[in-house]
C-alpha cells in the first residue's frame, strides 16, 4: 500500500489542540495528530515526554484538560505487559467482553492468525513472552478496531521474538487495516514498521518523516540509515555509534 | 503449600540438580532413596500403627477402661448407636448446625467484605468497628449468647456465625484490594462495564484468598459447634458427649471425638478439593495432590 492509498482513507483518530498538565507541569501542549485506516505511525520521543500520556488519552483510559479527541470511544491497546488474566483460557481471554457463543468463533479465528489457533483452552502461564504478546494482540484485534494502541508491546521481548513479533503485526494490520499508534523507544522498531515516524518534544509532535517501504524492508537500505540517524539526532543521540546506543535507549 | 510433594520427586534421581532448574534443590537427603508412593505409604502407616498400638495396650489392660476404652469398643459402640438411629440424628442436627451458621456467618461475612473492599466510604463506616468486634475471642462471649438465646439452636447458630464471619469478611476484602489494578485498566480498554469487571477481574482475582478465607472458617465453625454444643444443649454430638459424661460412658465421648475430628478432616478435604476446582489455573493450585 503507498502514501496516497492511505491519506484517501477515512480518519482513524484525529487529535486536536490537546492539552494535559501534572499540576504546574504541561506534559501535552496544543497536539494535533491525525491518523488513518491503515496507516501505521511510531512515536518517539525521550522518557517523560508525554508520549504514553498521549496513549492514555488516546484509549479513554485518563482525562485530558482540553482539547479534542475525534476517534472511536473504544480503541483497542496492547500494553508492554500481556495483561492477560490468569484464570481464563486463551480463547476466553481474547473472547472477553463479548457474548460466549459470538465470542468463541471469533476468538478461535483471531488466535488462528496469530498462530495458537491449536491452543484455545491452554492456559496464560503455559506461554512464553512472544506468545502471551501475540494473544494480547489477537484480543486487541477480535474486535476489529478502528484505532489500535500500541504502548512499547515489544519492548520486554527478546531481540529475535521481536523481529517475529514486528513482521506478525505488519501482516495483521495489513489484513485488518485500523489505524495504528505505537509509542516506542527503539527507532529501528518504528522504521521496520512505521509508514510516518513522529517526534514528540515539549508536548508536540515536534517532527515528522515519511518512512519509506523500501526503508521498511531493509534495515541497510540507505534511506533507511539516513532516517535512523536524523531520529536519533533528533532524540539527542549523536550519530556515529547511533545503533548501539538506541537499543540502549 | 501443597507443592513440597513434587520437589522431592524431582530431586531423587538428579544429583546435582540438573533437570530441576528453577527449583530450589531439597534438603531432605535421607529421603532420596525412597519413591513418592513410599512416603505416602508410610504417612498412611503411622497412624495405623498408633491405633493397633492402643488397641493392644488398651486389650492388655495396660490402660485402663476408664481412662481410654480400646478403639474396637468406640467402634462397637458406633454401631450400636447407630442401629438405634440415635447418633445418625445427632450428626445430622450438628450438621445442620454448623451449616445453617455458615451459610449464614459468610453471607454477611463475603457481603461486608465485597462493600468495604470495593468503597473506602465503607471502609471508613465499617471496618475499624469490624476490627474491634473482631479483636473479642467469639468463645468469650458464649455466656452472653446463653442469656440471649437461651438454650435454643438460634444461641449455637448465632455463635458460628459469628465465628465464620471474620475470616471470611477479612480475606474477601484482602482479596479485592490485591487484585491488580492493570487488568482492571484492561477490562476498562476490552470495553467491560462496571459489573463485568467485577464479575470477569475481581472476583475471580480475589478468589483465592476468598477461598483460604473459607477454609479456615470451616475449621472454625467446628470449633465455635464444639464448644456451644457441650455447653447448652439437648441434641447434636456435643450433648451425646455431655450426656455420656454423666452415665461415665467414656466409649462414647471417644466416639463424639472423633466424629468432631472426622467432619474437620472431611470439611478440609472438601476445602481442598474446591480450592483444586476453582484455582486450575493457578499455578500454586495446578496439579496439587495433597
Amino acid at each position: 500500500m503507498s502514501a496516497v492509498d492511505i491519506t484517501a482513507d477515512a480518519p482513524a483518530v484525529v487529535v486536536s489542540g490537546l492539552r494535559r498538565a501534572y499540576g504546574e507541569r504541561v506534559v501535552i501542549d496544543g497536539l494535533d495528530l491525525r491518523i488513518h485506516r491503515g496507516e501505521f505511525v511510531a512515536l518517539l520521543g525521550e522518557s517523560g515526554c508525554g508520549k504514553t500520556t498521549l496513549l492514555r488519552a488516546l484509549a479513554g483510559l485518563d482525562a485530558v484538560d482540553s482539547g479534542q479527541i475525534d476517534g472511536p470511544a473504544q480503541p483497542a491497546v496492547v500494553f508492554q505487559e500481556h495483561r492477560l488474566l490468569p484464570w481464563y483460557s486463551l480463547w476466553r481471554n481474547v473472547a472477553l467482553g463479548l457474548d460466549d457463543t459470538a465470542g468463541r468463533a471469533a476468538a478461535q479465528a483471531a488466535l488462528s492468525e496469530v498462530g495458537l489457533g491449536d491452543r484455545l483452552e491452554d492456559w496464560p502461564r503455559n506461554l512464553s513472552g512472544g506468545q502471551a504478546q501475540r494473544v494480547a494482540l489477537a484480543r486487541a484485534l477480535v474486535r476489529e478496531p478502528r484505532l489500535l494502541l500500541l504502548d512499547e508491546p515489544f519492548a520486554a521481548l527478546d531481540a529475535l521474538t521481536r523481529i517475529r513479533m514486528h513482521d506478525l503485526v505488519k501482516q495483521l494490520v495489513a489484513t485488518h487495516r485500523p489505524g495504528v499508534l505505537l509509542v516506542t523507544h527503539d527507532v529501528d522498531e518504528a522504521i521496520a514498521l512505521a509508514h510516518r515516524a513522529l517526534v514528540m518534544r515539549d508536548g508536540v509532535i515536534a517532527r515528522e518523516y515519511a518512512v519509506s517501504r523500501a526503508a521498511n524492508t531493509n534495515r541497510s537500505h540507505p534511506e533507511a540509515v539516513a532516517l535512523r540517524d536524523t531520529l536519533l539526532a533528533d532524540l539527542g543521540v549523536a550519530s556515529g555509534d547511533a545503533h548501539t546506543r538506541a537499543r540502549a535507549a | 503449600m501443597s507443592s513440597g510433594a513434587t520437589g522431592a520427586v524431582v530431586a531423587v534421581r538428579t544429583p546435582v540438580g540438573a533437570a530441576t532448574a528453577g527449583r530450589q534443590p531439597r534438603v531432605g537427603v535421607r529421603t532420596l532413596a525412597l519413591s513418592r508412593r513410599a512416603l505416602i505409604l508410610i504417612s498412611w502407616i503411622v497412624p495405623f500403627v498408633v491405633v493397633g498400638l492402643w488397641e493392644i495396650l488398651a486389650r492388655s489392660g495396660v490402660l485402663s477402661a476408664h481412662v481410654l476404652p480400646a478403639p474396637s469398643k468406640v467402634l462397637g459402640t458406633a454401631v450400636g448407636l447407630v442401629r438405634d438411629g440415635k447418633l445418625i440424628g445427632d450428626m445430622g442436627i450438628s450438621l445442620l448446625r454448623a451449616a445453617t451458621g455458615f451459610a449464614i456467618g459468610g453471607s454477611i461475612g463475603f457481603a461486608l467484605g465485597t462493600l468495604v473492599g470495593f468503597s473506602r466510604l465503607a471502609e471508613a463506616f465499617l471496618d475499624r468497628t469490624i476490627q474491634m468486634i473482631r479483636a473479642i475471642p467469639f468463645l468469650a462471649i458464649l455466656p452472653l449468647v446463653i442469656v440471649w438465646f437461651g438454650v435454643d439452636e438460634g444461641g449455637k447458630i448465632f455463635l458460628v456465625s459469628l465465628g465464620v464471619m471474620f475470616p471470611i469478611y477479612i480475606n474477601t476484602v484482602l482479596g479485592i484490594r490485591q487484585v491488580d489494578p492493570k487488568l482492571v485498566e484492561l477490562g476498562r480498554v476490552a470495553g467491560l462495564s462496571d459489573w463485568g469487571v467485577v464479575r470477569h477481574i475481581i472476583l475471580p482475582g480475589a478468589l483465592p484468598s476468598i477461598l483460604a478465607g473459607i477454609r479456615y472458617a470451616l475449621a472454625i465453625s467446628w470449633l465455635a459447634l464444639v464448644v456451644a454444643e457441650t455447653i447448652a444443649t439437648s441434641s447434636g454430638i456435643g450433648f451425646l458427649a455431655m450426656d455420656a459424661r454423666e452415665f461415665l460412658r467414656i466409649d462414647v465421648i471417644v466416639l463424639a471425638i472423633v466424629i468432631y475430628a472426622g467432619v474437620g478432616v472431611l470439611s478440609d478435604a472438601i476445602a481442598r478439593a474446591l480450592e483444586r476446582r476453582l484455582l486450575s489455573w493457578h499455578p500454586n493450585y495446578a496439579g496439587a495432590k495433597r
